[in-house]
Parts: structure tokens; sequence; C-alpha cells
């Protein structure tokens, strides 16, 4: 009986040890990011490509989903509230509420862990096992700032217009299925959604965005740059890289919630 | 010139370099060979100081490389090309692209002037009309010729090849070698090359270090490695039967 507990307790020490070794790596890596630009216009130039891939290139999804999240968020509102007590203009109010409050960005930053996420993990972990990464040092480019910077920064910018497009289809998406469905008139939906408006939860739903977009930014780019190995090895780091950076969205969801809202 | 004094390097405790010293002289084709897993590359990376070292020095003149900082290797990183064993163009930029991109952060250059020596480069490796490809357009050969031109963009005193004739069949192979070659003179530069490609050693081993199980056991050029009488290089070199016979022949004369 003793061995198989020394034999357990020797597992969460090594799990223990290789989770905080692993975290220290992560804040080694961020100061190597944050380290000042060799060249700025090469730096820009990479932002902009940034923008364009992880940022507009996420439009179309976010649009499908926020749509659709919308519509079942009303929908379901209606189904469950359907009572003579309650009028029917809070359908639109909670439609509002759940959409700024949680949807747009907390499940859109989730879904941009898996989209934007692996696709980062990925790039750099196949840079690093193709010696690309290598081939950047060599030439003294500090690689980590590089490859990583511009995309931190694509997506603190971009995110936020992300989350703002999301709120504003996901209402889009609820007031066309609540009217098409027939459980409320557009004069009540759009009553309820300026019924008792709290401009603050924008900001709220912001903030969290800059979060959410610099976890997923970092996580993903942590788990590609040290990827060693070969192409399983890359894989394995891409799905990682969506677990952890979800996980940790997840974790400071709870954090900022009750740090904003308290 | 590169010297390297004592060079140890080891992985989780295994020791994969042990006490290696060399000079490499500049003008000529510095080989480093040996078998897979003997160590050239760890030796290669440890040079330009991508890997760190455990133990020893690296000079480059008289600069102690293995001693610098990030800032201070960046000097020296300046004066270095390197053609990895994959190549390792970056696959989101075209062959132009690629080529520009040390002109891009190292220079002030304007862009005509930056295009003018990208096309330079390109032509000097014979690759024409390809400016706009993409690496996953190019073939095996064509890629390395490309990483070779991006290793020279800067007009590079030092150039490193990691096992450049990887994957090529043996004319491909032969055109990269004679390139290298010629390079090496017309930049008077210091090359150090990794191979276990024999052609390699025969036309441009200059200087010929090998390398077994992390530890250097012979040094010499092309025509002493014929006669040689070091078992290990011997069962290295000579490990066809062809070979046997054109080391008999060689002993005969």
């Amino acid at each position: 009986m003793l061995p198989g507990i020394i034999a357990k307790f020797d597992k969460t020490i090594d799990l223990m040890f290789r989770f905080l070794s692993g975290f220290g790596a992560y804040w080694l890596l961020l100061g190597k990011v944050f380290a000042r630009p060799e060249k700025h216009s090469i730096y820009y130039r990479q932002t902009m490509k940034e923008l364009i891939s992880l940022g507009l290139r996420s439009i179309g999804i976010t649009v499908i989903i926020s749509f659709f999240m919308g519509a079942v968020i009303t929908l379901q509102t209606a189904y469950n509230t359907e009572n003579p007590i309650y009028p029917t203009y809070l359908i639109g109010l909670g439609c509002r509420d759940s959409i700024i409050l949680e949807f747009s960005s907390t499940i859109v930053a989730l879904i941009l862990a898996g989209k934007v996420g692996s696709n980062i993990a990925s790039e750099i972990g196949t840079m690093r096992v193709t010696e690309q990464i290598d081939a950047l040092e060599l030439m003294g480019v500090n690689s980590a700032s590089y490859l990583i910077m511009p995309k931190v920064i694509a997506t603190l910018v971009f995110n936020p217009f992300l989350t703002l497009i999301s709120i504003v289809v996901g209402i889009m998406g609820g007031w066309i299925a609540g009217t098409s469905a027939g459980v409320i008139t557009t004069q009540d939906f759009v009553y309820g959604i300026q019924y008792a408006f709290i401009p603050y939860y924008i900001t709220y739903s912001l903030i969290k965005t800059l979060f959410f977009a610099f976890i997923i930014t970092t996580v993903s780019a942590y788990q590609g740059y040290y990827v060693e190995g070969g192409s399983l090895e890359v894989g394995r780091a891409s799905t990682k890289a969506v677990v952890y950076s979800s996980v940790t969205i997840l974790l400071f969801n709870v954090i900022l919630t009750q740090l904003l809202l308290s | 010139m590169i010297r390297a004094e004592n060079i140890t390097k080891s992985f989780a405790g295994r020791k994969v370099l042990n006490n290696i010293s060399a000079t490499f002289e500049p003008g000529q084709t510095n080989l480093i060979i040996g078998k897979s897993g003997s160590g050239k590359t760890v030796f290669l990376k440890c040079i330009v100081g991508l890997l760190e070292i455990d133990e020893g020095n690296i000079w480059y003149g008289d600069t102690l490389f293995s001693k610098l900082d990030f800032t201070g290797k960046k000097e020296i990183r300046k004066e270095m090309g390197m053609l990895f064993q994959g190549s390792a163009l970056f696959d989101s930029m075209t062959v132009e692209e690629n080529v520009r991109f040390p002109l891009d952060i190292f220079t002030g250059m304007s862009d005509e002037e930056k295009l003018e020596r990208v096309n330079f480069c390109l032509e000097r490796v014979n690759i024409i009309n390809s400016n706009t490809l993409f690496p996953a357009e190019l073939s095996g050969g064509m890629k390395k010729r490309v990483a070779i031109a991006r290793a020279i963009a800067l007009k590079p005193r030092y150039l490193f090849c990691d096992e450049p004739n990887s994957g090529l069949d043996p004319k491909t192979s032969i055109v990269i070698d004679e390139l290298i070659k010629e390079i090496t003179v017309e930049l008077n530069m210091t090359t150090i090359v990794n191979t276990h490609d024999m052609n390699s050693v025969m036309e441009n081993g200059e200087k010929i270090i090998f390398i077994e199980e992390g530890e250097k056991c012979w040094e010499g050029c092309k025509t002493e490695i014929l006669r040689s009488d070091c078992k290990i290089l011997n069962d290295f070199v000579f490990a066809n039967s062809l070979a046997k016979q054109l080391k008999a022949s060689s002993l005969e004369e």
C-alpha cells in the first residue's frame, strides 16, 4: 500500500513541477515577445498580415455563430417564460443581456480559441520543426517577438470589433427568429433591448474580450513555440493550445466577472 | 576564421559532444563528416550559437562569440548565412520575399536596391523567373538554391550548410556542392558543411573533420582521407564495396 501512495505522491509532485516549469517558461517567453522590435516597419507589415489572417478571416464564423446563438437564446427565453405574468419584452431584454454579458465575449472567445488558437499553434509549431525559427534566430531576429507580438497586437485590436459585430448580429438573429416564430413582436423586442440598458455592460464585455484575446494568442503561441519533434507533436500542440486557452478563458471569465460586476 | 575550443555539450545528462576543437579557415570549404547521430548537427548549431555550449569557447576572428549576449551575437550573425537541412524557407513568403528578408531586417536599402540584390542572388544560384513562387511550389533542389541565395543576400563572411545534399538526386547534389564551393571562393567566406555524402567529401573536402559519437576522431583533407589508417574513419568512408576498391587502388598507386 505504502509504495502505491508514494508513487501517487511522486506523480503529483512531477505534475506540479511540470506545471510550474511550464508556467515559468510561458512568462519567460512573454518577456522575449515584448522586447523592443528590431525594425518597426517589418513588425507593422506583419501586424497588418495578422489582422487579415486572425481578424478579418474570423468575421464569417463570428457572424454565423452569433446569428444562430441569438436566435436560439430568443426562442429558448420565449418558451421558458411563456407566462402571462411576464411581459414579452423581457424576451428582448434577456436576449440582449445574455449576448452582451456572456455570449459575445466568452462564447465567441471559446470559438476563436478553437479557430485562431489552433491556427497559431500549428503555424508556429510547424515553423519550429522545419527549422524556420532557427533560421530567424540565426539571422539575429528575436523570433518570439517577430512571430508572436504582431499576433497579440492584431487580436487585441481586432477582437473587440468581433465582439461588437457579434453583439449586433446576435441581437439581429434574436429579432428575426423571435418575430418569424411569432413569439414576440418587433415593437416588444425593440422595447426589450432598450429597456434598463446599462452601457457599462458593453465596456465589461470589451474588457473581457481583451483579456481573452491575449490568452488565446499567447497560450497558443507558447504551445507552438516549444514544440519538439515532428508533425505529430505539432498536432498535439494544436490540441493543447485549444484546451489550455479554453480552460484559461473560463477561469478568467469567473475572475473578471467577480472583479468587474461585483 | 572560426575556432572551436574544447566544445562539450550534453542533453539530459548524455554527452553529445565531448571536448571537440577545430579551426576553420576562410576561403575554403570545411567539412564535418560522421554517421547520422554522431553529433555533427549539434556541433554546427553550437558553432552558430543556436545551442548553448556547456564548456569551451567559440571564436569568430578575435571575438569570443560564445560569451557574447544576444545583442553582441546579433552583430556577428549579420555576417552569417546558413543553409538548413530542410532549407527552412519561410512558407508564408514568396521566393523573392524569402531572399529579401535579411535585407529588410538589417539594411536601409531602398526597395529598388533590395530587388536588384535579390535578383542578383537568385541569378547567381540559377533561379530565374521564380520570384513570385512559394516554397511549396519548388522542387527540393530549387529550395536549396533559394536558401543559398537567402544565405548570401547580406554578403556573409561565414556560411554554414547542414547536410545540403540530403534528399537530392546525385546530379543536383553535385550542382549544390559546386555552387557552395564557387560562392565560398567568390566571397572569401569561411564555409562549414555538415555532410555524410561521400561525393561532397571527395569534391569539396579542403578540410575535413570526422566526428564519431561526439568526439573528433580524425582531421585532414580529401587526399589524406584515402590514405588514412583510422579504422573508424575507413569503416565510415569506405562502407560500400566500390569505395573499398577505390581505397585499395589508391593504396596500390
